[in-house]
């Protein structure tokens, strides 16, 4: 089977990405605040292979693993945790704030809720333009607890709006695990509470999450309104790179690496292999074109410029605002 | 010239806007049946049909999150809070989204949204119903913060706003909605980068916006019965405040009195008043006085309400101590 070749190939591309920055960071080439996607791949990937070129996606501080799924280039990925202007941001949004939109990406958003209502005002767009548009917007569980998660699910589907809501449960909100946070942890019985579609989905399971989006897109796309996902999963690195991860065990995570979404679907493809194919050998050419890729990328964040400080006041209004530029005074 | 009001003003700019251009949608609590908490958008439901003129859930961060959203996915939707005391539920979303958005995506994401709401006291509606937060979004890159005093502002201002390619905030303050005057008949937009002087006096300058202008033009009538002249200007736009046409006042009268109905502390007022001392510390012939809402609460009772807002008597004394 083809696609879970792809699959695998867009979460060992995320793996290594991710494994390249913790390098980067500590080589202070990467700086600020740098939240990790590795255990989680399955869900980007899987998500993403669903949507369309032109879908919209809105993300969160975690942002990395569901650019490069969109399709936004590492290059400009890296370049932007470079804080480079070749970055998708320019430099200014760092690794928490990526946007491209023409690949459909509205930003990582750092506030704890904060893109769901983006997510919402996006697909209300769409619809009364008459754009055939989903727009998918991805947060922990630890939003759920917040305001915003409430009022937008609400909101989306009284009006019935195009939103795929992707909650990516990995039970921890930084230091805080889900039974410290949640009164109820079926987090689907909160979302039906809006009266929408909620289905819990194994996120260590690509094709899983993939058949997932599948359905849950093709009834978004009939009308039927948004659908909320939630897709288990697991970090395996700390919150942050300032997070020591005093408040797991390590078996904890050592069980959940045992559901490794790569290990997952290493699996399967092994068990596809027709007698004589050496997987192995597969495994290791995908590694090393991926590696290749991301080394392309960091020469690429490494040579490219920085913004021009003269730059630094553009775009606090737009270029045809009447309101005029700020000098900037040195 | 025509009969209106400051609210009717605002209607018809509504009705213009909506009229104008399929892509503007006016949305908020109670916009539609209800006819807007205090009657601005009366009769535009029955109009324009509920596609166009829509009634949100309360919940402030949602809605006009939604709204930017929306503006950002190519419509041109007015946002309307009630009032901007209950505009911070939704604090998050115009401050860390619609300010950041395009600065922060290098110039990607545009967010041309126009959020409505009302501020201002003087209706004994007490402590959550009265306060004048201008201040704090007149503090944020990105915004552009419009103030209407006159029915020229209240009927031109929002045509203008939603020209403008980012995010306007506009503060109706709600003790304006019923004053009544002539208003041209070819009203429209206005300019949102100027602030105007509304009187031309020579001994004192008084600056003030919304609600409070009218005080200061008050005060400025008692003043004139007194032998001193004062000039009245109207800061209209919050941010970016129009330095020029203040200062250049300032500098030719040498004295100044800023009127706030916000609290003195870190508002608008204490902004004008800092910008007056840097840049015309040398024009003055007086230190620049000011005259705000007293540091409390503002409370129910009628007496006290009055005692805490700025009066066009304290206006007045504070322009005769800089004159003296
Ligand atoms: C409104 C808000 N409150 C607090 C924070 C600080 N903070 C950043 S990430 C985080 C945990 C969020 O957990 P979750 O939503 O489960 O997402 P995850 O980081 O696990 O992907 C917190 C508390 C924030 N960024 N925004």
């Amino acid at each position: 089977m083809d696609e879970r070749w792809s699959w695998y190939r867009q979460m060992v591309r995320i793996r290594r990405f991710e494994e390249r920055c913790v390098e980067l960071y500590s080589a202070t080439k990467i700086r600020g605040f740098l939240h990790l996607y590795i255990g989680e791949e399955a869900v980007a990937a899987g998500v993403m292979s669903r949507l369309r070129p032109d879908d919209a996606v809105v993300a969160t501080y975690r942002d990395h693993g569901h650019a490069i799924a969109k399709g936004v280039s590492m290059r400009a990925v890296m370049a932007e945790m470079f804080g480079k202007v070749d970055g998708c941001s320019r430099g200014r949004g760092g690794s928490m704030h990526l946007f491209d939109v023409a690949h459909g990406l509205y930003g990582g958003n750092a506030i704890v809720g904060g893109g769901l209502p983006i997510a919402a005002g996006l697909a209300w767009a769409d619809r009364r333009l008459g754009r055939d548009r989903v727009t998918a917007c991805f947060f922990g569980e630890g939003a759920v607890a917040e305001g915003e998660f409430h009022e937008t699910l609400n909101l989306a589907s009284l009006w019935k709006l195009p939103v795929l809501f992707c909650c990516e449960n990995n039970l921890y909100a930084m230091g805080t695990e889900i039974a410290h946070e949640q009164a109820d942890l079926d987090l689907t019985v909160k979302a039906s509470g809006y009266a929408l579609p909620a289905w819990s989905v194994d996120g260590m399971d690509v094709e899983a999450v993939a058949a997932a989006t599948e359905r849950a897109l093709a009834s978004i796309r009939a009308g039927g309104g948004p659908v909320f996902l939630e897709l288990k999963t697991f970090r395996f690195r700390a919150h942050s790179m300032y997070d020591p991860d005093r408040y797991r065990t390590s078996a904890e995570i050592e069980h959940w690496k045992e559901r490794d979404p790569l290990l997952v679907l290493e699996e399967r493809l092994r068990a596809d292999a027709a007698a004589g194919d050496d997987v192995d050998a597969r495994f290791a050419e995908v590694a090393a074109e991926v590696d290749a890729e991301v080394d392309d990328a960091v020469a690429f964040a490494d040579a490219a410029e920085l913004e021009p400080v003269e730059e630094l006041t553009r775009w606090v209004h737009a270029d045809d605002s009447s309101v005029p530029r700020q000098e900037v005074v040195r | 010239m025509t009969k209106t009001t400051y609210r009717e003003a605002l209607r018809e700019g509504l009705r213009e806007a909506l009229a104008g251009d399929d892509r503007v949608v006016l949305l908020g609590e109670d916009v539609g049946a209800y006819g807007g908490s205090f009657a601005v958008s009366l009769g535009l439901l029955e109009q324009f049909g509920p596609d166009r003129v829509v009634d949100t859930p309360l919940s402030e961060s949602a809605f006009v999150g939604a709204a930017i959203g929306a503006a950002m996915g190519g419509i041109r939707p007015i946002v309307e809070i009630m009032t901007v005391n209950f505009s911070l539920l939704a604090l998050d979303q115009i401050v860390n989204n619609a300010a950041t958005y395009l600065h922060m995506s290098g110039g990607q994401i545009h967010v041309p949204v126009v959020i409505r709401m009302t501020t201002g006291a003087g209706r004994q509606l007490a402590a959550q119903h009265s306060h004048s937060f201008e201040g704090i979004y007149a503090h944020i890159p990105g915004l552009r913060v419009v103030a209407p005093a006159t029915l020229e502002d209240a009927r031109g201002m929002l045509a203008t706003a939603l020209a403008d390619p980012d995010p306007v905030v506009i503060f109706e303050h709600a003790a304006l909605l019923p004053m009544a005057g002539d208003l041209a008949d070819d009203a429209g937009a206005v300019d949102l980068d100027r602030a105007a002087v509304r009187r031309e006096g020579t001994d004192v300058t008084l600056v003030s916006y919304g609600a409070r202008l009218h005080t200061c033009l008050e005060a400025a009538e008692a003043l004139a019965a007194d032998g001193v002249s004062a000039e009245v200007v109207d800061l209209r736009t919050l941010r970016p405040l129009d330095l020029p046409t203040i200062l250049a006042s300032v500098a030719r009268t040498h004295r100044a009195v800023v009127v706030d109905e916000a609290w003195r502390t870190g508002g608008i007022g204490a902004e004008v008043a800092a910008a007056i001392c840097e840049h015309t510390f040398w024009d003055l012939d007086a230190p620049v006085a000011r005259v705000a809402t007293l540091e409390v609460p503002i409370p129910y009772a009628i007496h006290l309400e009055a005692a805490a807002l700025p009066q066009a008597a304290d206006v007045v004394a504070a322009a005769r101590a800089v004159v003296a």
